[in-house]
């Protein structure tokens, strides 16, 4: 009996676990940054190279960090959900153009619409290596204290926007300064 | 032939496809060497930052060089990098709690392999000495009753 019940023991074990790394992603890196202050930059506005922007800047407010670029392929298919946000004034949204052409960028956005309250630009990847950015798109929600709460690798999506993106900012709306 | 030596001319092509870095003090060149090895590049998941041609492997390699001529050791930049991307940047993983299992596991199934082996080969010995005591039996019997049979018959073979 116990010749049968080993191996089927054995197989049921692996089997559960195959079957959990099967549901897994693997280029889903978990982020180090939840719950830690926004990582600090000074970088030059898009629209006006001549400024600055910090995080400084942003603080007492809920502002989405949105890093793309016009060469980014899947960047094309947030734009639009990107867009609608936007519309809607649920929050700031801040652009990290990444390693991008600036002339590029500014015809991307032209074309496609502008859903950005301010572009600003990482033309050597340097602001992208400290936000630990990996594939662009991503993007982070940073609440009024300056604290990164949550983060998305890959394009967001209309389902993300109303399962998790737009609950999120209102509960950081709510909370006090 | 000639196709061969094709094959082989592509192949060796592709360690040279990685920008190359020289840094001035020969101590920082071999901590970049070690540390570009250690790190990995998170766009190819499977390739260390010293193998891949992704930009963001460059960005990185860029980083690493950088901060060894700032005077930043070893650990600082292992720190940064872990810091910014996680764990998971780590080819060879930090050794405490959540990694436990990824360094016990394979000594584990060893010792395991181990103990199963023994039991089957102690499990084996002790039945062929089962079958041969039992063998011997059977030949104490027979013998005996072959005296048995003598004695009876008186006869002398």
């Amino acid at each position: 009996m116990l010749k049968y019940i080993i191996p089927l023991v054995l197989f049921i074990i692996m089997a559960v676990f195959l079957g959990v790394g099967l549901t897994l992603n693997p280029s889903e890196i978990p982020s180090p940054f939840i719950n830690k202050p926004a990582p600090n930059f000074s970088a030059p506005k898009l629209n006006a190279p001549q400024e600055l922007l910090t995080p400084a800047d942003l603080k007492g407010q809920v502002w989405l960090f949105n890093v793309w670029a016009s060469w980014c392929v899947s960047c094309r298919s947030e734009h639009p959900v990107l867009n609608d946000l936007a519309k809607l004034n649920a929050v700031t949204i801040i652009g990290l153009n990444y390693k991008d052409d600036p002339a590029d960028a500014k015809k991307w956005l032209g074309s496609l619409g502008n859903p950005y309250n301010i572009s600003i630009m990482d033309q050597d990847g340097r602001i992208g290596i400290d936000y630990g950015v990996y594939g662009v798109p991503e993007t982070f929600v940073i609440d009024k204290k300056g604290v990164i709460r949550y983060k998305q690798t890959g394009p967001v999506t209309v389902v993300d926007l109303q399962k998790t993106l737009i609950p999120l900012l209102d509960q950081l709306q709510a909370e006090p300064q | 032939m000639k196709r061969l030596l094709f094959i082989f001319i592509l192949l060796s092509g592709s360690c040279y496809a990685v920008d190359y870095r020289q840094l001035s003090d020969p101590k920082q060149q071999e901590s970049y060497e070690t540390l570009t090895k250690e790190l990995r590049c998170l766009v190819c998941q499977n390739q260390t930052i010293a193998d891949s041609n992704a930009e963001l492997a460059s960005d990185l390699r860029r980083q690493v060089s950088e901060m060894l001529e700032q005077g930043k050791s070893k650990e600082d930049i292992i720190q940064f990098m872990t810091d910014r991307y996680g764990d998971f940047v780590l080819y060879k993983p930090a050794f405490k709690g959540k990694t436990l299992l990824l360094w016990i596991a394979p000594i584990a199934f060893l010792v395991i392999g181990l103990m199963a082996v023994l039991l089957v080969i102690r499990s084996k010995k002790a039945k062929e000495k089962l079958t041969s005591d039992a063998g011997a039996l059977q030949r104490d019997t027979d013998k005996q009753k072959k005296i048995r049979s003598l004695l009876n018959n008186g006869e002398i073979s």
